[in-house]
């Protein structure tokens, strides 16, 4: 009997055609993403071709998995990391950490939200950076002053946090409110911002 | 459905795997690109319910098919055939029983390297190439039959 078993693989060769498989794949697939460290803890960053789609905490997500499952579900499967991509954002977050940025000029992509998550998405992304709100004000903002809980809701769904700063929007009467990556998240922010609690 | 990435971390070595027995390792590469980037394009359209596995050795099956039509064309004929070199016999992964393999007829050399290299079932390597579980052990059986004779001492 002739053994015929798969030949064992060449490790160096394979791991260089996946490096050139995944650069070619970037310029081809629906999202990019990569993994980015942070004083608040690690962060997942994706982006379409419209601009930034998600940042994630990655440990307040259920993790990276499920971070790109939510992403194949929710905009599209052909998921690839490109660390290189995301340069930019990386750049821009890393500076805002170092208190040498104040505002974000990312191209941000919103069709994750729906259109009154997305008003209120934009009125957050008017809060000044140093300032804080309301939900009841950012609600108004939005068109519906009477919607303070449904702004909340978007506010909680925010897919960009940081970029679109949903931790200067506080309770009314000054508590902190929840966050998406956690209070003691929102806390470290609105401190690194000189916001007096 | 499984993130892109994940699918690609989860099959490319069993495909490298296959390619290298079914093109040689010279060529494993250019065929891994095409391969994973057919799959890319094709990812969001896969049927659900279909084993991912697979799927995408059907596309890498197609790929090397390719291959060896692009290589035929390109074949000069010559009186004999090159002598394949023998490395030690016993070896699990040898070489040069995938060589000979390689210089089988179409459908040996595909039932071959689909069931042994990829590690499909008969009934994955018939719907691979398109025929009958029993068409595909045949011809699996033949290859075997075919590269026993010629490694006989």
């Amino acid at each position: 009997m002739i053994p015929l078993d798969a030949p064992a693989p060449d490790a160096a060769a394979l791991a260089a055609a996946s490096a050139r498989l995944l650069a070619a794949a970037a310029s081809e697939s629906d999202v990019v993403y990569a993994e980015l460290d942070s004083p608040v803890g690690p962060i997942v960053a994706a982006a379409t071709s419209k601009g930034l789609a998600r940042l994630a905490y990655r440990d307040f997500n259920g993790g990276l998995d499920a971070v790109l499952e939510a992403l194949a579900t929710k905009l599209s499967p052909r998921i690839v990391e490109a660390p290189a991509r995301l340069d930019a954002v990386r750049r821009a977050l890393d500076e805002y950490f170092a208190g040498r940025r104040r505002d974000f000029d990312l191209p941000v992509d919103l069709s994750l939200t729906a259109p009154f998550g997305r008003a209120v998405l934009e009125a957050c992304a008017r809060i000044p950076f140093g300032a804080t709100s309301s939900y009841r004000a950012v609600a108004a903002d939005a068109g519906r002053p009477s919607a303070s809980r449904a702004a909340g809701n978007a506010l909680g769904a925010n897919p960009v946090p940081i970029i679109v700063p949903c931790h200067r929007v506080l309770r009314t009467g000054g508590g902190l409110g929840g966050y998406t990556g956690g209070v003691a998240t929102k806390r470290h922010l609105l401190t690194l911002e000189g916001t007096q609690l | 459905m499984v993130p892109f990435q994940r699918f690609f971390e989860q099959h490319r070595e069993p495909v490298w795997r296959y390619l290298v027995a079914a093109v040689g390792p010279l060529h494993a590469d250019d065929a891994f690109q095409e391969t994973f980037l057919a799959a890319l394009r094709a990812y969001d359209r896969r049927r659900a319910g279909t084993s991912a596995g697979a799927w995408v050795m059907t596309i890498a099956h197609n790929k090397a098919m390719d291959h060896h039509r692009a290589a035929a064309r390109r074949a000069v004929p010559v009186a004999e055939l090159p002598e394949v070199v023998q490395h030690d016999h016993g070896s699990a992964s040898d070489a040069g029983a995938w060589a000979r393999v390689r210089a089988l007829p179409p459908k040996q050399r595909a039932a071959l390297t689909l069931r042994y290299a990829a590690d499909l079932t008969h009934a994955e390597v018939a719907r691979a190439l398109g025929c009958s579980e029993e068409a595909a052990r045949r011809s699996a059986h033949e290859g075997l039959k075919t590269l026993r004779l010629e490694l006989a001492p």
